[in-house]
Parts: C-alpha cells; structure tokens; sequence
C-alpha cells in the first residue's frame, strides 16, 4: 500500500475535497462515536445476561420466545455443541431460504407474479444471506417476491447478524472464563442479539428512512408513464414499471447487521433505498454502529475497557487513511476528462473528479466513503458501482475486504476476525519479549495459533484459488466483461467479496451464470465457516485454560505499541498475500491510469 | 572450575567448522530434510529447478538454461546453509558428549549383600538392576547411579561437574547420591543401585547435549504451525500466479507466462526460509548454553518454562544467607564494659568449632584485638555444647564460664545464685525480634551480657533479586525460622516475600497455591525433604551436591550447585523465544523487499507500466531474482552466528524489549533487503550476470 501511495502520491497532492462535505463527515463521525460507545455497554450488559432496567420488555420477550422453544437458559454448552448448534441454524436457515425462492410461484406476497428462481441462482443466494455476505447474483425487484425478500432474505438478515454476534459472546467467554468446559447457549445469544440489539434498532432506523422517502409497501408494481417521452407525446406513451415493496424494513436490517443485501437491484444507489443525503448520513452511520460497538462490549466483557479501545484504535487506524485515499483517488480526473480539458476541481455545485457510476445526489465524497465503509464492514451495500471507481478507488475496498474483513467486519465476525489476528501479533510480541504469549490472561499455545492461522489464511487461499480457477475455464472467463487487467480485477474483486462474506462486487463481471453461482456459494460458505467453526474452537480451549494474572512481565496489549503490532500484522499478511495478484489488476491498472494523466495533462 | 566442559564448546573451532560442512552435505537425505517442512519445500524446489536445467539443455523456449543453473544453485546453497547452520549447532553438542563419553567406560560391578555383609558375584555394570547393591573401594568406578547406604568416601566427580575437587559422600543426608561413572578415591561405599544402565544422569547428560533427547517444546510447536501455514500459503500464491499470469499474457497480448523457475524463486524467496532454516539450530544452541552454564535440563520445555517464570521460591540457608550465623554484636549487662563481655564471650568460644563459636573469636579480635591467650598454663576444662544443657563453654582459673540460649543461661545463674538482670532479658528480645539469635554470656553466677548472632546475607544477592524483579520475577525466601527472624532477613536481602516456619507440607501447599493462581513456579533445593516441592514446582533446579531424589524430582541440575543459577537458566529460556521470535519477524518482514524485486521483472513484459513497481532500480529481471535469491540464501549464513548465540537479553518491561526488537527485527527485516539485493545486483551486472 505504502509503495502504491508512494508511486501516485504525485497527483494525489492536487485534489482537495469540498470542505462541506469533510465537514459532514466529521459531524457522522461524531454521531457514530456518540452512538456506538453506550450501544457497545448496553450490548455487553444484554451478554453477560445483565439486560439493563428499560430493557425489561425485551427481557420479556427474550424469554418467551426462550421458554416457547424449550431452551432453558442454564443450558451451557461445550464448544463442540455450539458450534454444532451454529451449524444446524445455518443448515437450516439454507433450506427455508433455497425453499421459498424455488417455490415462491406458489406461495402468497407474489403480487408481481415473480417466477420460481433457478437451482444455481437459489442455491447462491440462500448461502448468501446464510452467511451474512448477501451477493446479490438476482435483480431483487424482478426476481424475488415479497414474500421471498420478507420471509427468506429480511428474516436471514436478522439471523446471520445474530449467529455472528453469538458467536462473538462465546469467543469473548473464552477470555473471561476460567477452567470451564462450556462457552454459553447458543440459542439463547442469538434470541438475545436478536431481540435486545438488532430488532429495536432496525425499528430505530427503518422509521426515519420512511420519512426521508423509502419505500414501505405491500402493494403491486405500478405503471406510470416516463417523464420525457422520446417523441413528444404524440404516439405510442412509454410506460415504466415501478416495483414497489416492504423496502424500508429490509435496508434497516441490511445495514445494521452487515448484510448489505438491496430490495433493489441497484441497492442503496436506488432512489427508493437511500433517496436523500440524510437518508445516506443514517444508512452509512447504520453501517458502521454494531462492529463499532462491539469492540466496546468486548472492552467490557474482559474487564478492561482499554482493550476495546485498542482494537478500535487498531480499526480506525486501517480505516481512516484507506478511506481518505478512496476520496483522494475519486477526487482526481480520469485521463479521459483531462484529454478533454474539462475542469474536474470541486467546486460550488460541482463535485469535480471522476463522477461516473456515482449518484449526484451523493457527490464524490459520500460515494467513496461508503464504498469505504462498506467493504470495511463486511457490508456489502453500495450506493455508487465500485466497478466504475478509478483503478485506486477500487483497489482500496478490494484490499479492505482482502484484509480478511476485520477492519469493523461483519457485526460480530469483525471482531472475531480482527482478535484473531491479535493472537497472532500477540504470539510473535511474546516470542520477542521472550515470554510464552497471553493474551487477556490467556496463555495462547500451538492449538489456538493453529485454529486462528486456519481462520486467517483460509478465505486468503480461497480468494486466490478461486480466481484461478475462474480464470482458468471459459465459463470464469466467460463472465467478464472488460478486456485486460480490469477484466482480472473484477474477478478478483468477486471471489474477494464471496470469500470474505462482503457481498458487494464490481459489477462488470456478469457473474449469474452457474459457474460463478456454485464457485461464490462455496467461498461464500468456507469463508463464513472455516472462520467461525475454528473461533468456536479456540473459545473452547481457552475458556478450559487457567486465567494467568498479568504480572510486570506481561506484554501489555492496550498500548499503542500493540496496536501498531496488531495493524501490521493485519497489513503485512495481507499484502503479502495479495501483492501479486493486485499487481496484475488495479496496481497495474493504477499505473497506466497515473501514466495515462501524466500524458493527457502534459499535452494542452 | 568449569573449564573442561565450557573449553569444548567453542564456536569459532575451524575443526567444528569443516565438520559441519561435511554435516551440511551428509544431512542431503530427504527423510533428514522432510523433518523441517518449510526447508522441505525448498529442497523440493531445488530439485524441480534441477530438472528444469537439465530439460533446458535439450532446448526450448522460455528461460536460459544460465539462468535456471544460477537459481538452481543458489536454492541449493540455501539448502545446504540451513543444514550447515543445524550441524555446527549439533556439532558444539558432540563435542562436549564426546568428553562426557570418555567417562562412561565399561566397568564391572561388584554385587553385595548388605543383610550378610558378604559380596555376591561380579557382573558387568550393564547387567545391574535397579535395587541391586554393589561395593566401590577406592580406586573404583561408581558403576550406576545410586544412593550410598554405608561408609562415607571422598568421590572424584569431575568427569561430570568439571569440578576437579573431590566431593565427600556418605550415607544417609543430603550428601548421599552418586554418580554413575565418577571414581572413589579413598575408603569405601556400599551403594544401592537406583537407575537402570543407559538411563544414568551421565547417559542422559550425553543424549541432551547431542540434541538426540531434544523435543520440541510448545512455543516451537505453535511456531512451526504458524510457519508451515505461512509456508503453505506462500505455495498458494505462487501456484495461482501462473494462471494470473498466463490470462494477464492474453488479456494484454505481450509477453510470455511467468517461467516455473522464477516461480520457484518467488516462492522460496516468501516461504520463511530463513526462520525455517535456523530454527532447529538456534534450539540445539539454547540447549548447549545452557549445557555451558553447567545446567543439565532433562527436557527443553523446563527450559522454556524459565523464560515465563513468575515466582522463584529460594532456600534461605546458603543461597540468600551464608551456611551459618555469625556474631555481629557484644551487648553488654549494665555495670559490664563491652571489652569485659568480648573477652569472657572469646574464652567461652576458643574451643567451639562450630562457624557461631569460630565467629565469635574473631569478632572479638576486630573489635578488641583480644589475642589467643595460652591456655596450657591455665588448664581449662572445656564444657561442650549438649542437648540437655543447650550451653557450652570453659572452666578457667575456677570460674564457670558459659555462653548459651537464654533460658539455659538464666537456669544455670539462678542454679549459682544469681539472676538475669531484665536490661539482658530486654536485649535478648530486641535481638530475636530483629531477626538475630541471641546467646547470652555469663561468668559464675554473673549475666555479662549478651552476644548477636545474625544471618549473614550474601553479597550481591540484593542486586541479583533486583534484577528478577525487573524480568517479572517475584522471589519467595523459604525458612524454617520463625516469622520474625525470616521477617528480618527478608528486608535485607530484598526477597519479596517469605515463607517462615517451612515444613515440606507448606513448602507444596505454597506452590500449589501459586499455580491455582495461574503462576508457574520455579524452585531450587538439595535435601530429600525438597523432592516433593520440586516435584510440584514447574521448573525445578536440583543441586547436584543434593539427593539422589531431588535429582529425579527436579527437572534440571546444576552441576556448580549454585542457587542462584537460575537468573542464567531464565536468561537462556528468554533468549531462547526471542531469537525465535526477532528471526520469524525478520522472515516475515524481508518479503516485501522480495516482491518488489521478483514482481516487476516477471510480469513487466507482460505490462510494462509495472516497471513502476521497480523501487530498487535492478539492472535487468535476470539480476533481479537472481539478486532475491541470493540474498535470500546469503542472509541465511549472516544470521548463524545471532541463532548460535541467541538475542541479547536485558532485564527491561516488556513494551521496551518489544519496541526495540520490533525496530531492530521488523523495521530493519523491512530495510536491510533491499539495500542487500540491490548491492548483490550491482555485483551481477558488473560482473556481466545480464
């Protein structure tokens, strides 16, 4: 990254943002914090079983809902049964998913009369909102029911979310128990996140939404006749189909729990998801809430605050320079405008740089952090293509999502992720101060460095393996719709986002057909599992260890030091597994585009 | 003391040296090489290189069949300076086992039975069973480990400790084990065998410093995962490249594929190959400095349990404090001038041979000069010190003299009529209480005062606790005084706490204690009524002077039978990590110099705007990989030394050792490659490499 920025740092130095724009972005920044930081508190109290006075409604509906299906509370659960219990919910979650999209010309909620999906298509879509990715392989308004997007996709988008932060809570008891056998009941963290956490704040966002014009309807498609008619009026009118639906319910979800999964296939770029500034301010914030919370429940979960700070630090300190570099690299003008002599400044009333596949409505600030934030947090959503960025507007969610997702990440896998990496910096900082590593009073050994490298590396080879596989059949080859290295990135791109669970993509690669449809279900699935199932395990193995209490020898992991360490590592096993292969798309590309400037530039 | 063992195990010995370059060769074997995975992959890419030359020869397309040779030799090298690295580790190991081995010399045994006091037979010390009992007369070699259960001898151990006086064993006490293979040299044992053949300390010191006993230990365990992960992920990169790169070919329609030995390059370039070639060596180093402080560790884990010390529980009598008390003050009665007390305290003491009584006549010298008086013309009768009295003491001139607890002392002048003046009484309590013992002095029927005896801490002892508090250690002083006197000395020494009235029972209770706490105790101790403790302790130090079963019980010995040597086992364990840990980073940290080297000169005639990526400048993509390559293999042989001697470890915070390992290993790891691979292209291109 540092020798990518060293290499366009020439024509970077000339673009400056609007100051409105920063402006608003510092005052969402602000809002994020002063949301985040009491949601992060509220959460650890719904956890560790302590639901705070106000919440006692919930509490109540917690445990019907517990008692109406059998759970006794006290059932605690060894590793191997929860994560066995994880398993089952998502095996199952697949079948009513995959179910009501084959049958959904059967069922009620079809007003639109919308035809049974295809095995492949069905298949890849079910995996998809199972594992909290929502690649969207379907135009959501042509394809789904209402019925579907309800019952099958909404109701996965307040699971998966769920699932991830229960398996969370039983990562963090790995910490804070001691010489225990079990890690918590499965059932009643996810009746828990989903009744106390994610369901009064979908309410939270979804209301404002409808006021700032998102849809929320039960209704049919309606007709209308288009505004500008090609022959004036005077013969045959052209009429336009406008899918209306529950929309506002499901963007709320989509956003808070990182799924990212549209109503529309345009998703958050569709004017009836995200139709205002205000409504994009709100959506973004949505984004980014939970994984910004939940490093603050784990701070207080272990006892020590500091210790959510720092991995907030070490995310913050990933995310804020890769954001700004989307916006510098939007801010820039393409070769083509140069050539062209078009002032491309941002300016009052215009956003200046490079505005193709962005929403005006949004302007080039918005546009690029979203894009930021989304790939950061495992969401996926977008509100402008990413396939249309500039080659480092692109490159950048390519590498966050590259990153293993744990920059924010997913609600709940994020920090799974990002702690997972923290045990190995830890193991390498407690080799160099000559101490068997600890990390939260933990003695980390040969059995948690195991679970965490696979956890680690795995959706790494996935993403390279995949791409060579679709690059090495015609079918792979087949999808891709632009020549030369942005061809290669936009599959890069896609098996980036499967195998991470993001779910958003560079939209060029026409990836509907059964190839890509069976090749991203299954990186989809190995990037959910082979995370989750070996952090389950390594809950397990540590919650059975003895809690070592830390001494003058201890390795302090709340120190900026640590956290440098954490960021580094997060970077460095990053670039070293993706460096070669960046190079042959948006590094490559990136060079002929600064190259392409210089030219263009020079020339008037 | 120590010369014939730490002698042997010099690094720089050109003799070593050309041994282990015979070693580097001999360890070609691939069952040797497929022990250490990371340098198993390299050794198969130097194969597959190999068969690219030798199909490069028959002609064809793609790479010069130069260039393949020159990678496929610099793999090899690689190959061989991570073997080289391992034997001269092993080598320093050999050495020392080959002098442990001159002692193990066949001997025979003579069988005894102690109930007849009549000899059995005579069998070769080989066929000796554990429980047999065999007679050693002077002369003789010890043929088995064992427990001396008759006679006392004066024993040569220096085959062992280095040490070249001779030690005295006797039966029953602390000083009651033998060595198999060290000599008798006057008088005579009879010793119960108590470890088969082949299982003796001497056979077991042999196996550790050859490195055949070495185990990996869990830190090198999650190690090795962690580096095979990276490893097999490194193969996933390279392998999915060429697809990459064979698509980017007919996307862009110049250039050609990446060839199969500058993949092989990259690969082995990335895979941490310069960890994965010295990891084993810089284990087997650990163990032989550790071997050289003359420590034996019977498993390599004790020895990485060290570095994670949190308490150390010492032994009061002869590691903090010297062996016995010593007079430190004369505190006279009321009306008694000190001079008067030192003089009858010096009388009373002349014929006391204890360290106490030696002490007393000189403390009496220092202070008052008081000469050795001649006490044939005067006819003293000396009283010795008995358990029923608890006094000693002379009769002189007529006048009882005594010195003795207090109470003995109050019995007796109250026995001639006298009475203990409550200023003695007063002083006698005030000594107690500040640790000291008191012995009250008297003439006849007369209290002249009283004389301190006080613990002597030894010298240097406060620095050393220092320093292992500043490592995270906290030191626990184990008595068998009462709280008050172990209060005392406490505060001098500077333990951090201490354990009074000690008995084996609370010495295990206390350790037990710790490690509920999750702390892992350390303890050193000679006596049989240690073993228990030592048994519990996570890493436990036996003297080599102490019992045999203080031996099986602790998980080390120190052949000097210095307790403090455990500020040098924690130094080893330590520095054991942290090389581990400095050379992963280092590793890790070189990659990104290797890519920006191997990357554009393979894939910018493929695009040529990845030139961009070309920060080093190289002269030409031939140079370029040849370059990583070299310097990969290069490094290797640069690092030796640091894995043989291991990381320097200062006592300092952990956030300070990291942050400069972090800049030394990570920063510099980052740096140091590319102005390396840089200089060696330079080298290439002038000597016309193209």
């Amino acid at each position: 990254m540092t020798a990518v920025a060293a290499v366009i740092g020439g024509p970077l130095a000339i673009v400056t943002p609007p100051a409105a724009a920063l402006v608003q972005l510092a005052l969402g920044g602000g809002l994020l914090m002063a949301a985040a930081v009491p949601l992060g508190r509220f959460m650890a109290a719904v956890y560790a079983g302590r639901s705070p006075r106000f919440a006692r409604p919930l509490l109540f509906l917690e445990r019907t809902i517990l008692r109406a299906c059998g759970v006794e509370a006290g059932d605690e659960m060894t590793w191997q049964r929860y994560a066995t219990a994880t398993v089952m919910l998502s095996a199952v979650g697949f079948a009513i998913a995959y179910g009501l999209q084959r049958l959904q010309h059967l069922l009620p909620l079809n007003p639109g009369g919308a035809a049974a999906v295809a095995p492949d298509l069905a298949f890849n879509t079910a995996v998809s909102f199972v594992t909290n990715t929502n690649w969207q392989g379907y135009a959501g308004e042509v394809a789904m029911s209402q019925g579907t997007q309800m019952l099958a996709l909404t109701v996965q988008n307040f699971v998966s979310a769920a699932v991830g932060m229960a398996v969370f809570a039983a990562f963090v008891r790995g910490f804070t128990r001691a010489s225990s056998q079990t890690i918590g009941n499965f059932w009643v963290d996810v009746v828990r996140g989903t009744v106390h956490v994610l369901l009064p704040l979908a309410t939270l966002v979804a209301v404002p939404l409808t006021s700032q014009g998102v849809v929320q309807s039960f209704g049919p498609a309606r007709e209308v006749n288009v505004v500008e008619q090609p022959d004036g009026g005077s013969g045959q009118r052209l009429t336009q189909r406008i899918v209306v639906g529950p929309v506002a319910s499901q963007v709320a979800i989509k956003q808070l729990g990182t799924n990212g999964g549209g109503y529309y296939n345009a998703n958050s770029a569709h004017p009836f998801e995200n139709p205002t500034p205000l409504s994009n301010l709100l959506e973004l914030l949505a984004i980014l809430l939970i994984p910004t919370a939940i490093c603050f429940t784990f701070g207080e979960l272990v006892g020590d605050r500091r210790q959510g700070w720092a991995l907030f630090a070490a995310m913050a300190a990933i995310f804020l320079p890769l954001a700004a570099l989307v916006v510098l690299a939007e801010q820039r003008p393409s070769p083509q405008l140069l050539a062209l002599g078009i002032d491309a400044a941002a300016g009052p009333g215009q956003a200046g740089g490079t505005m193709e596949g962005k929403e005006v409505r949004f302007g080039i600030v918005n546009s690029a952090v979203w894009a930021a934030a989304t790939t950061a947090a495992s969401n996926g959503s977008v509100n402008a293509m990413h396939d249309s960025f500039t080659p480092l507007g692109g490159l950048v969610p390519m590498l966050l999502m590259q990153l293993g997702e744990v920059v924010f990440g997913g609600v709940g896998s994020g920090l799974y992720g990002l702690v997972l990496f923290a045990l190995v910096a830890v193991f390498l900082a407690g080799l160099m101060v000559g101490r068997t590593p600890e990390y939260l009073g933990k003695k980390i050994g040969g059995f948690e460095i195991k679970m965490a490298v696979i956890a680690i590396l795995l959706p790494c080879v996935t993403v390279l393996v995949g791409t060579a596989i679709a690059l090495q059949t015609s079918a792979g080859r087949a999808g891709i719709a632009n020549p030369g290295a942005h061809g290669f990135s936009e599959v890069l791109y896609a098996l980036s986002s499967a195998s991470n669970n993001n779910g958003s993509g560079f939209a060029g690669l026409a990836a509907s057909s059964p190839f890509y449809n069976g090749l991203l279900g299954a990186a989809m699935m190995i990037g959910r599992f082979w995370v989750m199932l070996p952090v389950i395990a390594i809950a397990g193995s540590l919650a059975a260890k003895k809690h070592v209490p830390a001494g003058p020898g201890t390795l302090p992991t709340h120190t900026p030091l640590f956290v440098a360490m954490v960021v580094a590592v997060v970077l460095i096993v990053g670039a070293l597994s993706f460096f070669p292969a960046l190079a042959l798309g948006p590094i490559v590309e990136e060079l002929e585009f600064v190259s392409a400037a210089r030219a263009a530039g020079a020339r008037p | 003391m120590t010369r014939r063992i730490r002698s042997s195990a010099s690094f720089a010995d050109g003799r070593l040296i050309w041994e282990a370059i015979g070693g580097a060769f001999r360890k070609l074997d691939p069952r040797v090489q497929l022990r250490n995975p990371v340098m198993f992959t390299v050794y198969v890419g130097s194969l597959a290189t190999t068969l690219l030359w030798i199909r490069s020869l028959a002609g064809g397309v793609g790479e010069s069949s130069g260039f393949i040779l020159g990678i496929s030799i610099w793999l090899w090298f690689t190959v061989l300076f991570a073997n080289f690295a391992e034997a001269i580790a092993e080598g320093a190991g050999k050495a020392q086992a080959a002098t442990l081995r001159q002692s193990r010399t066949t001997v025979s045994a003579r069988r005894y039975d102690p109930a007849s006091g009549q000899p059995i037979d005579e069998v070769a010390a080989t066929a000796l069973v554990v429980g047999d009992f065999v007679v050693v007369e002077a002369g003789e070699t010890i043929p088995a480990d064992g427990d001396v259960v008759e006679g006392v001898a004066s024993v040569d151990e220096s085959a062992i400790t280095g040490e070249s006086a001779p030690v005295v064993r006797e039966s029953g006490g602390d000083r009651s084990a033998v060595t198999g293979g060290t000599r008798v040299l006057s008088d005579r044992l009879v010793i119960r065998v108590s470890t088969l053949p082949g299982q003796s300390f001497l056979d077991r010191m042999i196996a550790m410093v050859e490195g055949a006993a070495r185990q990996k230990t869990p830190n090198e365990i999650a190690l090795a995962i962690l580096l095979a992960a990276l490893t097999l992920v490194f193969l996933v990169v390279v392998a999915t490249l060429l697809p990459f790169s064979a698509y980017s070919v007919a996307a862009s329609g110049q250039g050609r594929p990446i060839g199969l030995a500058v993949l092989i390059a990259l690969f082995v370039c990335l895979a941490p190959t310069t960890i994965g070639a010295l990891l084993s060596a810089i284990g087997i180093a650990g163990m032989n400095r550790l071997a050289r402080a003359n420590v034996i560790a019977m498993s390599g884990r004790a020895v990485e349990a060290a570095g994670d010390i949190d308490v150390l529980l010492l032994d009061k009598t002869g590691t903090i404090t010297l062996g016995n008390r010593q007079a430190a003050t004369f505190l006279p009665a009321p009306g008694v001038a000190e001079r008067d007390l030192a003089e009858v305290a010096h009388l009373a003491s002349l014929a006391d041979e204890t360290a106490e009584g030696r002490s007393i006549v000189v403390l009496a010298k220092n202070r008052f000069d008081i000469q050795d008086r001649d006490l044939e013309s005067v006819q003293p009768s000396f009283v010795p010190f008995s358990a029923r009295t608890r006094m000693s003491g002379v009769t002189l001139d007529g006048h009882e003299i005594r010195k003795g607890a207090c109470d003995a002392v109050e019995r007796h002048v109250t026995g001639l009529g006298g009475r203990l003046p409550d200023e003695v009484r007063a002083a006698t309590s005030a000594v107690a209480r500040a640790g000291g013992t008191p012995l009250v002095v008297s003439r006849d029927a007369d209290v002249l005062g009283v004389i301190e005896l006080k613990d002597v801490v030894k010298g240097g002892i406060k620095e050393r606790f220092a320093e292992l508090r500043r490592m995270g250690i906290k030191t626990v002083m184990i008595t068998g005084d009462n709280p008050l006197t172990a209060a005392a000395i406490a505060a001098e020494s500077g333990v951090d706490d201490f354990l009074a009235e000690a008995t084996p029972e609370a010495k295990l209770a206390l350790i037990r204690d710790y490690q509920k706490g999750g702390r892992l105790v350390a303890m050193t101790g000679d006596g049989t009524n240690d073993a228990p403790a030592l048994a519990q302790a996570d890493v436990a130090v036996a003297m080599n002077s102490g019992t045999q079963a203080a031996k099986e019980a602790g998980n080390m010995v120190d052949l000097d039978s210095n307790p403090t040597k455990l500020i040098e086992i924690v130094n080893i364990g330590k520095q054991l990590l942290m090389t581990r840990g400095a050379l992963t980073t280092f590793s890790i940290a070189n990659d990104v110099a290797k890519y920006f080297a191997i990357l554009p000169a393979a894939f910018a005639a493929t695009y040529p705007a990845l030139r961009g990526l070309d920060l080093m400048r190289l002269s030409s993509p031939t140079t370029a990989v040849l370059s990583a390559v070299i310097f990969n293999a290069l490094v290797i042989v640069a690092l030796v030394p640091l894995a043989l001697k291991g990381v320097a470890y200062r006592p300092r915070p952990a956030v300070e050792l990291l942050r400069t390992n972090l800049l030394v290993y990570g920063l510099g790891g980052l740096l140091v490659p590319f102005v390396g691979i840089k200089a060696i292209d330079l080298l290439l291109a002038a000597l016309g490499v193209a």
